[in-house]
C-alpha cells in the first residue's frame, strides 16, 4: 500500500523513518480530500442535472440556510483540518529536537556549494557521509545569500541563513546514494547547487573518517613550523588543487577546458587573456592573484562578474598553492576534476 | 439557448451611454471621471499586463521543456520568473478584479452616481501607470533577478535592477491604497436609501473586504520594499548580516503584507463568483449572511498566517505550530463559500452558458489549491514541500485555477453591460473547455514534481524530472491557445458582436438595472431598494425586479 | 441654500454625506499613513531588542534638548492649526491664514533644527550603514541605529514639507475667502493631516531620544 501510492504521488524513496511517516500523513490527506472533493463535486453535478433550466424566466423558492448547515459547513472541515494538524505537528516539533546522541555535521551553504564539515577536521564539498541507523544533527548555515539544505529522500529542509545557525536532524535508514538540492533560490547557479547525501554502513563511514582525520594530520605536520613552506612544487600543487576544490573554485572553474560560470583554468597560465574593456593581458602571477583578491578588476571578456573576493578567505601560502595548482593545468597533463563530487549525470551549467 | 432571444422584445442598444457621452475623444477619456471609464482603463491596462506576463510563463515553460538549456540562459531566466511573478502579482492580479470590475460595478451595484472620490480614482490609475512604467523601465533595463520575493541578502546584493523593479510595486501599492480606500469610502456613504448592509451585493461585501486588507497591508509592504530599495542603492545595513541586519526580518514583514495580498487577489474572485452562481442558477444565495461576514474573516484571520511562509528558516517549533493552526482556521471561511455555493444551485434553475462554466472550474481549482493550501500548513509536510514545485502548483491552481477563472467568469457575465454587447457562446464554451483542461494539464505534473522533490526557481533540472515537466509545458499550450481564441473574440465581439440588450441573462443583480451600456450617470434617478438583489422567488418583469422607482431607458 | 449648490459635487445627494465621506476617507488616509510609520517601529523594536546596549548608547548620544525643543514647537503648531481651524468655523478666513502661516514658521523652526542635528551627525561620522565611522558605539548596533534613525526622522520630515505645503494652499485660499463658515471640510482635512504629522513626532521622539 505504501509502495503503491508513493508510486502513483511520485513520492521519493524513503529514507527514514521519519520520511515514512510524513508520507502516511500525506497520504490521509490526499485521500481524504479526494472523499471531501468528491462529495462537493457529486452534490453540485447532482444540483446541474437535477435543476437545469427549463425556462429563461424560472421562479425559484426562496432558501434560506437552517443554523445545523452552517455549523455542518464550519464543522466538518474544522474537525478535519484539524486532525491533519494533530498529526503533522508533533513530527513538525520531533524535526526540531534532534536527539542527544546525534552526530554533529557542520553544513555551509555558499554560492553555489555546500561544505560539509565533521568535527575534528574532516571536511568535504558537496557530499555529505553519513553512517546508516545514526541521528546526525545538521547544523547550518550560509556564507552569504540564503539557500535552503534539502534532501527528498529524508523529507528534510532547512534554510542556511548567512550570519545565524539553524538546525535539523535525520536518522537515514537506507544505505544508497540521495539527492541534496538547494532549495532557496540563490542566484545563478542556484539550480546546480547539487550535492549527495551518501549513506554508508557504520563500518564503512568509521573507515572513511579515519582516512580523512590521518589526511587532515598530514597536512597539518607538512606545515612547516614557522611561516615558511618548504615543500616540493608537485605537493604545493596537490595542496593548491586541495584548496581550490575546499574553495569551490572549481564549481565555476573546469580543469577539463571547459567553459564554466568563469574560464577553464586549463593552459591559463601566460595566456594571452580578453578582458570586456577590450584590453589584453598575460595571466602571469600577479594577474592569477589579482584575479582572486579583486575580481571585479579585471574581468574577462565574455563573463560576468559573479566571482566573489577571496580577499582575507585565502592565506598568502594558499593564493600562492593555488597559483602553483594553475600552472601545473597544461593540455597535456589535464585532470579529472575533484575526486569527491557528485556522480549525477552532470547538468549544463549556465553560459 | 440564447436568453435574449427567447425573450420577445428585440434588444436595444441604449444610445446615451458612458462609452459616447458626454463626449468621445481620447482626452475625454484620458481625463474621465467616470468611474465606469475609469474600470474600463483599468480593464486594458491589466489585460496587457496579463498577456505580458504570460508571453514570460511560456518563455519559462518552454525553457523548462529540456532539463538543460533550452532556450535562454541562467541569468534570463532567473529575470523570467522574477518578471513573471512581479507583472502577474502587482500588475494584473491585485488590481484586475477590484479596480477593474469594481470600479465598474460597485457604484452601479449601490445605486449611486459614481465612487466617493472620482478625482482620487482616477489619481489611482495613473499611479498605476507610473507604477507599471518604472517597473517596466527596470525590466527594459536588465530586470530583477530576485523572485517576486525580494528575499534579502540576495535581493540587497544582486547586481541586477531591483531598484526600478522595487519602486514600481511601491508605487503600484499606492494605487491599490488609493482604490481600496474609495470603495470603502464609497460603501459607506453611496449606498441608494434602502440599501441596508443586509441587502448590499456579496460582490460589494467581498470587494470591501477586500479593500480593508489593501489598506492595511499595503503601507508595510510599500515600507519594506522602499527598506531594500534604500539597502540595495545605499548599503545602510537594515536586512544585511554582515552589519548585523536580521535577513529573516524582511521575510517577517514581506509575508506580512503577501499573505493578506493572496486575499486581495482571491476575495475579488469569491465576489465575482457569489454573483455568478446566483445568476445563473438564478437562485437567491444560500447563507447570505455566512458568505458576508466570511469575507471579513478571512480579511481579519489572514493578518495571523503570514508565518506559514516561514516554517523553514528556523523559527521555533511553536510558532510554527500557531501560524499552521491560524492557517487552517482561515481555511474554514474559505470552506464555508464552497458549501454555500454548492448549496445555492439546489433546486435552482441552471443554464450551464460560458459564465457558469468557469464557475465549475473555479469551483474544482479553489477546493483543490485550497484543501493544498491546508495541506502546506500541516507544518511537517510543507518541510518537503516548502520551495518546490507542489508550491507552484499551490497557488497558481488558486491564483490562476481560482482567480484567473474568476476573471474569466466575470468577463463573460459583464461583458454585455459593459459593452452592450455579446459574446459568442460557442466559442465561449470551447475556449472555456480548452483552458480548464489546459490548466489541470499545466499544474497537475506540478503537484507531482514537487512531491518527486523538484525545488522551484530551477533553471536546468535532474533528467528523472523531465517527462513531467513536458507535460506541464504541453498542457500551457493548450491554456494559452484557450487564452487567445478568448481575446480575438473579445475584441471582435467589441466591435461585430450583436448588441445584448439591457439585460440578456435576465438576472436581478442590480447592476442589471440600468439599461446597457449605462448612461453616465448610472441611473437618472436615485433607485430606491426594497430587497436585496437575486431574489428570483418574486414574480415579475426581469427589469428592473428591485428598483422603485423604474429607471427611464434613454432610448 | 447657496453654499449647498456651490460646494456638492454632482454625485453626492447631499453635503451632509459628502462631509462625512471626506472625513472618512481622510481618517483612513491617516490609518495608512500610521500604517507606514508602524513598519518602521517595528523594525526598531526589533533591533533595539537585538542590541540592546549599542541602542541605548547611541540613543544617549543624540542631542535630546533639541528633540525636546521640537516637541514643544511641532505641539504648539498643532495649537495654532487648531486655532486656524476655529476660525475658518466663524468664517474667519484672515484669520485662519494667518494662523496656518505661524504654523508653517514653527514648522521651518522644526526643520532648522532638524537640519542642525543632521549637520552634528554628519560631523560625527554618525550616519546609516557602510557610512558609520563614529566609534562612539561598537558592534553592529551603532549603523543599524543610525540607519532608522535617518529614515524615521526623514520620512517625518518629508511629512512636515507635505504638511506645511497643504497648511499653505489652504491658507491661502481660505484668506481669498474659498471656504465659508457652513463649509470648511478643506481646512479640517489639512488641519487633521497636521496633527497626524505632529503625533507621529510624539511617538517618535521618546522612542528615539528617550529610551
Ligand atoms: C490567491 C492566492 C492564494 C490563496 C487564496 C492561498 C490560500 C491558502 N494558502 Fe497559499 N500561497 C499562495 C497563494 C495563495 N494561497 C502563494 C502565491 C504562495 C507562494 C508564495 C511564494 O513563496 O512565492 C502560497 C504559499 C503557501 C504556503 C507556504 C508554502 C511554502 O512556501 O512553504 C502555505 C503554507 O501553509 C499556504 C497555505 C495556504 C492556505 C492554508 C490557504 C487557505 O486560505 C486556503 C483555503 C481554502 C480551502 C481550505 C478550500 C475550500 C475548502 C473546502 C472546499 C472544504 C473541503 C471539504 C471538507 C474538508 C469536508 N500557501
Ligand atoms: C496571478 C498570477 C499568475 C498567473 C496568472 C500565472 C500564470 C502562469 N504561470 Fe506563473 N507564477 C506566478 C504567478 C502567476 N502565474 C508567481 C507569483 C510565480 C513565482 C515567481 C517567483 O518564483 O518569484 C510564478 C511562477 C511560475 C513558474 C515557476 C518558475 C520557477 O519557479 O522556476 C511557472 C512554471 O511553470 C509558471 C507558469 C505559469 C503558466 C504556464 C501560467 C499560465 O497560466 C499563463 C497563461 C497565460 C498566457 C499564456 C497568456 C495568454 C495570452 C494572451 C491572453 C494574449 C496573447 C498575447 C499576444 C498574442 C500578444 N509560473
Ligand atoms: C562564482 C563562481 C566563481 C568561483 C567560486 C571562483 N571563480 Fe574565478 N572566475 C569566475 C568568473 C566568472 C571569472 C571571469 C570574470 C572575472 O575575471 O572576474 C573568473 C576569473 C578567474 C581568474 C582569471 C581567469 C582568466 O581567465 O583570466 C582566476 C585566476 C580565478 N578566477 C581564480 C579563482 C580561484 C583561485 C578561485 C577559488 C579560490 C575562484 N576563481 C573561484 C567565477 C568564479
Ligand atoms: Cu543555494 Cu539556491
Ligand atoms: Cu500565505
Amino acid at each position: 500500500m505504501n509502495e503503491l501510492l508513493r508510486r502513483m504521488l511520485f513520492l521519493p524513496d524513503q529514507a527514514s523513518d521519519y520520511a515514512r511517516q510524513v508520507d502516511g500523513l500525506h497520504y490521509f490527506i490526499i485521500i481524504t480530500t479526494m472523499i471531501a472533493a468528491a462529495g462537493v463535486f457529486a452534490t453540485a453535478i447532482f444540483f446541474f442535472v437535477r435543476y437545469r433550466r427549463r425556462a429563461d424566466t424560472d421562479l425559484t423558492p426562496h432558501v434560506e440556510p437552517r443554523t445545523i448547515h452552517e455549523v455542518v459547513f464550519v464543522g466538518l472541515p474544522l474537525a478535519l483540518f484539524l486532525v491533519w494538524f494533530a498529526i503533522g505537528f508533533p513530527q513538525y516539533a520531533k524535526l526540531s529536537l534532534p536527539p542527544k546522541d546525534a552526530m554533529d555535521v557542520y553544513v555551509q551553504g555558499k554560492k553555489w556549494m555546500w561544505k560539509f564539515a565533521y568535527p575534528g577536521g574532516p571536511n568535504a564539498i558537496d557530499t555529505l557521509r553519513v553512517p546508516v541507523g545514526r541521528p546526525v544533527r545538521l547544523l547550518i548555515t550560509s556564507r552569504d545569500v540564503i539557500h535552503s539544505f534539502y534532501v527528498p529522500a529524508l523529507r528534510v529542509k532547512m534554510d542556511a541563513l548567512p550570519g545565524r545557525y539553524t538546525q535539523s536532524w535525520f536518522k537515514a535508514e537506507k544505505p544508497g546514494r540521495y539527492e541534496i538540492f538547494c532549495a532557496e533560490y540563490c542566484g545563478l547557479g542556484h539550480s546546480a547547487m547539487l550535492g549527495e547525501l551518501v549513506v554508508m554502513p557504520q563500518e564503512e563511514f568509521d573507515t572513511w573518517i579515519a582516512e580523512q582525520r590521518r589526511g587532515a594530520n598530514a597536512v597539518a605536520q607538512d606545515a612547516a613550523p614557522s611561516g615558511e613552506r618548504a615543500m616540493p612544487a608537485a605537493n604545493v600543487a596537490e595542496e593548491g588543487r586541495r584548496i581550490a576544490s575546499e574553495q569551490g573554485c572549481l564549481k565555476c572553474h573546469s580543469v577539463d577546458g571547459t567553459r564554466h560560470i568563469g574560464p577553464t583554468w586549463v593552459d591559463l597560465y601566460l595566456r594571452q587573456e580578453k578582458l570586456k574593456d577590450g584590453k589584453t593581458v598575460v595571466a602571469d602571477e600577479g594577474y592569477l592573484t589579482k584575479s582572486m583578491m579583486d575580481p571585479a578588476a579585471d574581468i574577462v571578456a565574455g563573463y560576468q562578474n559573479v566571482m566573489p573576493t577571496y580577499q582575507g578567505k585565502l592565506s598568502p601560502p594558499e593564493v600562492a598553492a593555488v597559483v602553483e595548482y594553475i600552472k601545473t593545468l597544461k593540455t597535456q597533463a589535464v585532470r579529472s576534476g575533484p575526486s569527491e563530487g557528485p556522480v549525477y549525470e552532470s547538468i549544463p551549467r549556465p553560459q | 439557448m440564447n436568453p435574449s432571444l427567447a425573450r420577445s422584445e428585440v434588444p436595444v442598444w441604449n444610445p446615451r451611454n458612458y462609452l459616447n457621452s458626454p463626449e468621445t475623444g481620447l482626452k475625454s477619456w484620458l481625463l474621465t471621471q467616470d468611474h465606469k471609464r475609469i474600470g474600463v482603463m483599468f480593464l486594458v491596462a491589466t489585460t496587457i499586463a496579463f498577456a505580458l506576463g504570460g508571453v514570460f510563463a511560456l518563455l519559462i515553460r518552454i525553457e523548462l521543456l529540456t532539463p538543460g538549456p533550452t532556450i535562454m540562459s541562467a541569468q534570463t531566466y532567473n529575470r523570467m520568473f522574477t518578471l513573471h511573478g512581479v507583472v502577474m502579482i502587482f500588475l494584473f492580479m491585485i488590481p484586475a478584479i477590484p479596480s477593474g470590475f469594481g470600479n465598474f460595478l460597485v457604484p452601479l451595484m449601490i445605486g449611486a452616481k459614481d465612487v466617493a472620490f472620482p478625482k482620487l480614482n482616477l489619481l489611482s490609475f495613473y499611479v498605476y501607470v507610473a507604477g507599471a512604467l518604472i517597473a517596466l523601465f527596470g525590466m527594459i533595463q536588465g530586470g530583477a533577478d530576485t523572485g517576486w520575493t525580494f528575499y534579502t541578502p540576495y535581493s540587497t546584493t544582486t547586481i541586477t535592477k531591483v531598484v526600478p523593479v522595487l519602486l514600481g510595486a511601491f508605487i503600484l501599492g499606492f494605487s491599490s491604497i488609493l482604490t481600496g480606500l474609495n470603495f470603502i469610502v464609497t460603501t459607506h456613504t453611496m449606498r441608494a436609501p434602502g440599501l441596508h448592509w443586509t441587502r448590499l451585493p456579496l460582490f460589494v461585501w467581498s470587494i470591501y473586504a477586500t479593500s480593508v486588507i489593501q489598506i492595511l497591508a499595503t503601507p508595510v509592504l510599500g515600507m519594506s520594499l522602499l527598506l531594500v530599495a534604500v539597502e540595495h542603492a545605499f548599503g545602510w545595513g537594515i536586512f544585511d548580516p554582515a552589519r548585523g541586519g536580521d535577513p529573516v526580518l524582511f521575510q517577517h514583514f514581506f509575508w506580512f503584507y503577501s499573505h493578506p495580498a493572496v486575499y486581495i487577489m482571491v476575495l475579488p474572485a469569491m465576489a465575482v463568483i457569489s454573483e455568478v452562481v446566483c445568476a445563473f442558477s438564478r437562485k437567491n444565495i444560500f447563507g447570505y449572511k455566512a458568505v458576508a461576514y466570511s469575507s471579513l474573516g478571512i480579511a481579519f484571520v489572514g493578518f495571523f498566517t503570514w508565518g506559514h511562509h516561514m516554517f523553514v528558516s528556523g523559527q521555533s517549533a511553536f510558532n510554527g505550530g500557531v501560524f499552521g493552526v491560524l492557517s487552517m482556521f482561515v481555511g474554514i471561511f474559505t470552506a464555508i463559500k464552497v458549501f454555500n455555493w454548492t448549496a445555492t444551485l439546489y433546486r435552482g434553475s441552471i443554464l450551464f452558458a460560458t459564465p457558469f462554466a468557469y464557475f465549475v472550474g473555479f469551483l474544482f481549482f479553489l477546493v483543490f489549491g485550497g484543501m493544498t493550501g491546508i495541506a502546506l500548513a500541516t507544518v511537517s509536510l510543507d518541510v518537503h514541500w516548502h520551495d518546490t514545485y507542489f508550491i507552484v502548483a499551490h497557488f497558481h491552481f488558486i491564483m490562476v485555477g481560482a482567480t484567473l477563472m474568476a476573471f474569466l467568469a466575470a468577463l463573460h457575465y459583464w461583458f454585455p453591460k459593459i459593452a452592450g454587447k455579446r459574446l459568442p457562446e460557442g466559442w465561449g464554451l470551447v475556449a472555456a473547455v480548452m483552458i480548464i483542461l489546459g490548466f489541470n494539464f499545466t499544474f497537475i505534473p506540478q503537484f507531482l514534481l514537487g512531491n518527486e522533490g523538484m525545488p522551484r526557481r530551477y533553471f536546468s533540472y535532474p533528467e528523472k524530472f523531465w517527462p513531467l515537466n513536458v507535460a506541464s509545458t504541453a498542457g500551457a499550450s493548450v491554456l494559452a491557445l484557450g487564452l487567445v481564441i478568448v481575446l480575438v473574440y473579445t475584441l471582435v465581439a467589441l466591435k461585430w458582436g450583436p448588441i445584448a440588450g439591457s439585460n440578456p441573462w435576465n438576472s436581478r443583480g442590480f447592476e442589471w438595472d440600468t439599461p446597457s451600456p449605462p448612461p453616465p450617470e448610472n441611473y437618472e434617478t436615485t433607485p430606491v431598494y426594497t430587497h436585496g438583489p437575486h431574489q428570483y422567488d418574486l414574480p415579475g418583469v426581469e427589469t428592473p425586479p428591485a428598483a422603485t422607482p423604474e429607471p427611464k431607458h434613454a432610448s | 441654500m447657496p453654499a449647498n449648490t456651490t460646494y456638492l459635487a454632482h454625485h453626492f445627494e447631499s453635503l451632509e454625506k459628502q462631509t462625512y465621506a471626506a472625513r472618512l476617507g481622510m481618517w483612513l488616509f491617516l490609518a495608512t499613513e500610521v500604517l507606514l510609520f508602524t513598519a518602521l517601529f517595528a523594525g526598531y523594536g526589533v533591533y533595539r531588542y537585538l542590541y540592546p546596549e549599542a541602542f541605548r548608547e547611541a540613543s544617549r548620544g543624540l542631542e535630546t534638548w533639541i528633540g525636546f525643543v521640537n516637541t514643544l514647537v511641532l505641539v504648539t503648531s498643532s495649537f495654532t492649526v487648531a486655532m486656524g481651524l476655529e476660525r475658518a468655523t466663524r468664517g474667519d478666513g484672515r484669520g485662519t491664514r494667518l494662523l496656518f502661516g505661524a504654523s508653517i514658521l514653527l514648522a521651518v523652526l522644526f526643520l532648522g533644527l532638524k537640519a542642525v542635528e543632521y549637520t552634528h551627525h554628519f560631523h560625527a561620522g554618525e550616519l546609516p550603514g557602510r557610512f558609520y565611522t563614529s566609534d562612539a558605539v561598537q558592534g553592529p548596533g551603532g549603523p543599524i541605529f543610525f540607519a532608522l534613525y535617518f529614515l524615521i526622522t526623514g520620512l517625518h520630515a518629508i511629512h512636515v514639507v507635505i504638511g506645511m505645503t497643504v497648511l499653505a494652499v489652504i491658507g491661502w485660499r481660505a484668506g481669498r475667502g474659498a471656504y465659508a463658515a457652513e463649509y470648511h471640510v478643506p481646512v479640517e482635512l489639512g488641519a487633521l493631516y497636521w496633527h497626524l504629522v505632529d503625533l507621529i513626532w510624539i511617538f517618535v521622539f521618546p522612542l528615539i531620544y528617550l529610551i
